[in-house]
């Protein structure tokens, strides 16, 4: 099984910082696209998203649990294989992500929000 | 209260509306009139999504639309009226006059549309259209966020 391809939807710059967080922090680079709404339509964000996308399997990492990033990737997965999406992306998850991709997209999906979810707490003072 | 806000879209709900303007403004409901996701089971499952069980969603075709207006008008609580595009806000108003303006949310890039405003570009007939409704004494501004200026339709077409 090939590398899996993560997407980073989301609204104004949050993707690309969070791409550029990624490489900073693991020096791996390219397992990342990021795919921003500013300034797009409907029709607008489709095509960056297929764009980004390109052939593969891929996991789609989107901001919010609604809105236009999550209709437009749900509008995706619908119309081709081997997508999955996760929402309420954050580092955790895609600092694990680009470490395990030697795996299906919805095994990744499941991993993200497990590694997503740990890293919401509350810290002692 | 009524309907707080009738906007024109193209994303049709999303955070813009749902937080932007649906926080400030106390909303408790969003109307959104298109005839394709009317039909849509999917569509309409898509576009719930996102939003909080506070606020309820209808989904209306502009026939219904035109119908229901003034029950939603009539409603205690504050609602707000969403089309995805100038020729469906246009048909709304001609089957109910009772509409009196429209917000310009967010009218995006496409093949033959001009930039006018950073969130609005539009066809020369979309233009026209929008004046067109001005002349029918339809208030016409577009504002992307409530914090933002209310541009005036001279401005912009």
């Amino acid at each position: 099984m090939s590398d899996l391809h993560g997407v980073i939807v989301s609204h104004a710059a949050v993707a690309q910082a969070l791409v550029s967080a990624v490489t900073v922090i693991t020096g791996i680079e390219g397992a990342l696209t990021p795919v921003s709404n500013e300034g797009c339509g409907t029709e607008a964000l489709a095509e960056r998203l297929s764009q980004a996308v390109g052939a593969g399997p891929a996991v789609l990492f989107v901001d919010l649990p609604g809105g236009s990033c999550l209709t437009t990737s749900l509008r995706f997965a619908k119309r081709h294989a081997d997508i999955a999406i996760v929402t309420g992306v954050n580092l955790a998850m895609l600092l694990d992500f680009v470490f395990h991709r030697n795996i299906s997209p919805d095994e990744a999906a499941r991993r993200a929000v497990d590694a997503g979810s740990k890293a919401i707490r509350v810290t002692a003072a | 209260m009524t309907l707080a806000l009738y906007r024109v879209d193209d994303r049709l709900i999303h955070g813009q509306v749902v937080v932007g303007w649906g926080q400030p403004l106390n909303v408790s409901f969003i109307v959104l009139v298109d005839d394709e996701v009317r039909s849509s089971d999917w569509e309409q499952d898509l576009y719930r999504m996102g939003v909080p069980p506070s606020i309820e969603v209808r989904f209306a075709s502009v026939d219904e639309a035109a119908q229901e207006l003034a029950v939603w008008e009539a409603d205690p609580r504050v609602g707000i009226l969403l089309v995805g595009d100038i020729d469906t806000a246009v048909a709304l108003a001609e089957r109910a006059p009772q509409v009196r303006r429209f917000n310009i949310g967010g009218v995006h890039h496409r093949t033959g549309r001009t930039e006018r405003l950073r969130f609005v570009y539009l066809t020369d007939d979309e233009a026209r259209k929008l004046r067109a409704l001005v002349a029918r004494g339809v208030d016409v501004t577009a504002q992307d966020v409530p914090t933002a200026r209310p541009i005036p339709i001279g401005e912009f077409t």
